[in-house]
Order: structure tokens, then sequence, then C-alpha cells
């Protein structure tokens, strides 16, 4: 991976400066949108309103866990149907660690001792590992096969492990494990609503940071090529397997550290996190929000979020009306939300 | 350099090489000619083990490349132009080039120099270039990667005749700087004086190798139809 470092595309010496590109009109929805996801909950915090600041903070989790399955599917072109798998291991992680650090005892007693802990770095650290190690796994697996057979394959390896969280009465199997206190950064209070959506909202940019920046790079514009073309990529002396890898894998990770604060968020963690549902849905606002935008995953986020709670508040069949749009977004708004606001991309 | 000896290639079934024998000595610039449908494009597919060859021997500097996966092949030195100006459409120009270069004498000002129009339209698409700068981008993709052996595959078909004569006067530039180069094209006048060897192809087996100067109209007739 040493030929593929990071930032080499914008700072290649010798190369002739190119003028800056003027501010499109996609960077201005982009901010506009982020902007107003960490305004609206201030502004429902100063009016009392804790409910909302909630809602919000669950458009930025839920958001976070597409823009990880944004990178496997809108630029690596992999069709992960499994991304729950990780949702819900980062999820398991806080919930378990939450559960050893409440009740004292050890998470592991052999061959180390590792006690539980509340303490939100080392879970997300945690988590991140964990679902680092998982994504290598299924990814390495996953990737010698293409198209429905991967789509099939991420499935199958996420509903392996839906069954066994479900068959697990240690941490509540079917049943589920709460979360009776919410884990602790150091520091701040995480119990107070505006606080903790802003660590979640902080954890938004920076993957949204992460993958704006990955893409840029050498790397990411050898990933574009490997959705492409392959072969030509590979005529051109690089190997697609381990570029598209590894890009699965940090998706994994970012999927799976948007799980851990959903299980804080909720105070509670089930299979249900893990269960083909939930791939779905975040493959779903994937779509909603323009597949291969780097915003899509906010504004189709926004949009299931909002549907989910006003269309959910009068009627239970609300996702038929999902149903509906998402017909109508694949059949005429090939970009989703963000093609509606933004114009079509600049690669389309 | 490059020493391809009695290849034979199938698509599924179907044989389309009978024996193909192929030398590129280092510094050389050898034409691969002949007709439409001789077995060119899949002499070059069975070098980058894009269609393997399944009998003879392909070797690149004495290490066989059979059975070596395309990008072990590209990594070991070849350089390939495809047929038809296969860039990354929906890649920025700038992005195509970087993305798969190789550390050695060409990086982005040396394809730059070679080709000023790739500088002035760096953060275009490369989809939104006329099909010469594609080209261009082409070989320019393929120059980054910095191959001992680049292989043009009809580098100048179909192309506006001010453009042939840019692309044309790029690769006399390779030629003045010793860039081993593998190169098929129809247009023997551009080719005759370029190149240092001929091989030419009839249905799927080397028919004729020899210098430019020895190839006389009898050859031409028989051969190349011209």
């Amino acid at each position: 991976m040493t030929r593929l470092h990071k930032g080499a595309l914008d700072k290649t010496p010798g190369a002739t400066p190119v003028p800056m590109p003027r501010i499109q009109r996609e960077t201005w929805v982009n901010w506009a949108l982020l902007g107003l996801l960490l305004l609206a909950p201030m502004i429902a915090n100063a009016l009392g309103e804790v409910y909302y600041v909630n809602l919000a903070t669950r458009i930025a989790i839920v958001t976070m866990a597409a823009v990880g399955l944004n990178l496997a599917i809108g630029y690596g072109g992999m069709i992960s149907f499994g991304h729950a798998a990780f949702f819900g291991l980062g999820g398991y992680v806080a919930g378990i660690s939450a559960f050893h650090a409440f009740d004292m005892t050890p998470v592991l007693s052999w061959p180390i001792t590792m006690p539980g802990t509340d303490n939100l770095l080392v879970i997300w650290l945690v988590a991140m590992l964990s679902c680092a190690v998982l994504a290598l796994v299924i990814g390495a697996i996953s990737l010698r096969t293409s198209g429905v057979y991967f789509i099939m394959i991420t499935l199958a390896f996420a509903q392996m492990i839906y069954y066994f969280a479900v068959s697990w009465p240690t941490y509540g199997g079917e049943d589920g494990l709460p979360i009776y206190l919410r884990n602790q950064f150091p520091g701040l209070d995480t119990n107070d609503p505006l606080t903790f959506f802003l660590i979640c909202f902080a954890a938004l940019v920076l993957a949204l940071a992460i993958t704006a920046r990955l893409m840029q790079s050498r790397f990411g514009a050898a990933l574009t090529m490997a959705r492409l073309n392959e072969t030509r990529l590979a005529t051109a002396g690089i190997a697609p397997y381990p570029i598209r890898l590894v890009a699965f894998v940090i998706s994994a990770v970012i999927t799976g550290l948007a799980g851990a604060l959903f299980a804080d968020l909720n105070g509670f963690v089930g299979a249900s996190m893990l269960s083909w549902h939930r791939s779905g849905e975040i493959m779903v606002i994937v779509i909603l929000g323009g597949v291969g935008r780097l915003y899509g995953p906010l504004s189709g986020a926004m949009l299931f979020v909002l549907m989910e709670t006003l269309l959910g508040g009068l009627t239970e069949y609300w996702l038929l009306f999902l149903g509906l749009i998402l017909l109508f977004v694949v059949l005429f708004a090939r970009g989703g939300v963000m093609g509606l606001l933004a114009g079509r991309a600049r690669h389309e | 350099m490059l020493n391809i000896a009695g290849i034979e290639t199938f698509y599924g079934p179907s044989q389309a090489l009978f024996g193909v024998d192929l030398y590129v000595a280092a510094g050389e610039m050898v034409a691969l000619m002949g007709r439409n449908g001789m077995g060119k494009t899949t002499t070059i597919r069975s070098l980058f083990g894009l269609t393997p060859a399944a009998s003879g021997t392909i070797e690149f500097e004495s290490r066989d490349l059979r059975k070596l996966p395309s990008y072990r092949i590209a990594r070991l030195g070849l350089g390939l132009v495809p047929e038809g100006r296969r860039c990354f459409p929906n890649l920025t120009v700038r992005e195509n080039l970087i993305a798969t270069a190789r550390p050695g004498q060409w990086d982005l000002m040396q394809v730059e120099r070679l080709f000023p129009r790739l500088a002035e339209r760096a953060q275009q698409s490369a989809q939104t270039l006329s099909g010469g700068e594609q080209q261009m981008l082409a070989i320019g993709r393929a120059l980054m990667t910095n191959p001992r052996l680049l292989v043009l595959d009809e580098a100048t078909e179909g192309l506006a005749p001010v453009i042939r004569k840019e692309i044309w006067a790029a690769i006399h530039t390779l030629k003045q700087q010793g860039q081993s180069t593998l190169i098929v094209d129809k247009s023997l006048s551009e080719l005759l004086p370029l190149v240092d060897r001929c091989t030419i192809l009839e249905k799927g087996r080397t028919a004729w190798s020899g210098l430019p100067g020895e190839l006389d109209e009898g050859i031409r007739d028989r051969y190349l139809g011209v």
C-alpha cells in the first residue's frame, strides 16, 4: 500500500498549478445541511425541547453509519448488504463493556483479565478495532465474488452474526442488553443531551472529513478506477483486490463507530441492530441521499428519520410512503436528494 | 527484452492465435501489423494476461509472464495504452494520470510537457475531452507508470489528422528518448520511418518479420492489403 500514500494527488512535485475551482452549489448545500443539523438541536435545547435534540443525535448517528456504507457502495461499488454486522458489533461493544463496568465483572478473565469500562474513548477504540478485524475477514472472503454474489455473501455473514447474538444468553439474547448508565467521555457530561449530540456531531464531521480526504487521494482515485474498470486498473499495475479490501474495512469501521454511539443514545443494544432490516435501512438512506455523494447520507438520513418520526406518528404504514419515495428516487432522481438540491455530481 | 514465441490463445473454444512470435530488444520500437482480425489485439491481451495464452512462451527481461495476473505483469514494467482511448471517464485528467503513477523519469511535469493540452485540462473530467485528448491522456497514463516497455494499441485510429500529427510527434519524442515500444498501427507512412523492426500477423500467426526497409510491395500486397 505504500504506493498509494495519501495526499499524493495534490502534492505531486512538478505539477503545474491549477486554479482553485470556485465554490460549487453542492458545497453550499453541504454546509447548509450540516449547519442545519448543528443549529436545530441547539435551538431546541435552548427552548427545552430535549426530544428534538435526541432526534438530531439520531440523525447524526444514522448519517455516520450511512457515510461508512456510502464509501463501500458509492465510491467502491461494493454493494454490501451486511453492514448491520458492523453497526451491531459496535453497539454490542458499547453494551457489553457498560454491562461489565456496571456489574464490576471482567469482560475477559482468560488469557488476560480485561475489566469492563464506561470510558467512551476505550469503547470506541475497541469497537473500531473489532469492526476492522471482522471486516477484514468478511471482506477478504466476500470480495472474491462480485455482483449479486457479493450482496448475498455479505448478507449471509451478517445473518450469521445476528443469529449468534440472538442465541447467546449471556448478553440478553433476543431480549437485548440495556445500558443503565450512558458511557462517559472524560471531562464531559454525556448524560446531557446536547453534549452527547455534539460528541456525535463531531464524530460525524470527522467521518466526513476522512472520507473526503481519502477520496481526494491517490487511493480514492484507484478505488474509483476499480469500480469503473478493474481490468484497466490492473493493466496499470495496481491490484484491485487489496484496494477494495482496505476501503471495505474503513467503511466498516465508520459504520461500527456509529453503532457504538447508537447504543449509547438508546441506552440499549439488541439483535435488531444486527438484523438485515438494519442493513437495508442504511442502504435506503444511502440511496435516498444520493449514492457516491459525500453529503448524500446526511440528506438521506434527515429525510428518513423525519419521515419515520412524522409519518410514523400518523400511520404505522409509513414504510409504504417510504417505499413510494424510494421508487421515485430510483426511477426519476438517480442522484437522490443531493441530486435534487445540488444538481448532478461532478463525475456523473 | 520481450520475447514471445509460439503462443496460442483461445477465446472459449475458438482459437485466435496459432503461433505468434514477436521480439522487442531494449530501446527498440517494433511495429506489430496485420489486417483486421489477424490477432494483433489478441496478442496484446495475451501479453498482459487478459486472455491468457494456452501455450508458448512470453518472457519479459527473462521472466516468464504467463500465469502472472495482469497487475503483476504491469508492475514488472509493461505499460498498456489500450485500443479505443480507454481513460476513466468520471475522473479528472489529473486523477487519471496520478492514480496509477509509479516513480521514474515520467512524472506529471514530463507528461504535461509532452502533451500540453493535458495541463490545460487538468481538472476537467476525462469524458469532457475530445477523442484526441483522451488518447493523449491514455498515453500519458501509461507513461506515468514508467514502463520499460510501452505497448500502444491503435493509438492514432479514428482521430483527426491534426491530432494524429501531434500524437506521432509525441511518439517520435519517445523514440528519441530510447523508450522501448511495441506499437500496433495501420498507417504505414508514419510507422515505417519510425520503427526499428516490423512483425506482420496473418490468421493468428507471425507471417513476416524484418526491417522496415525490407517491407516491399509484394509483402504489403500480400499481408496488409495496401
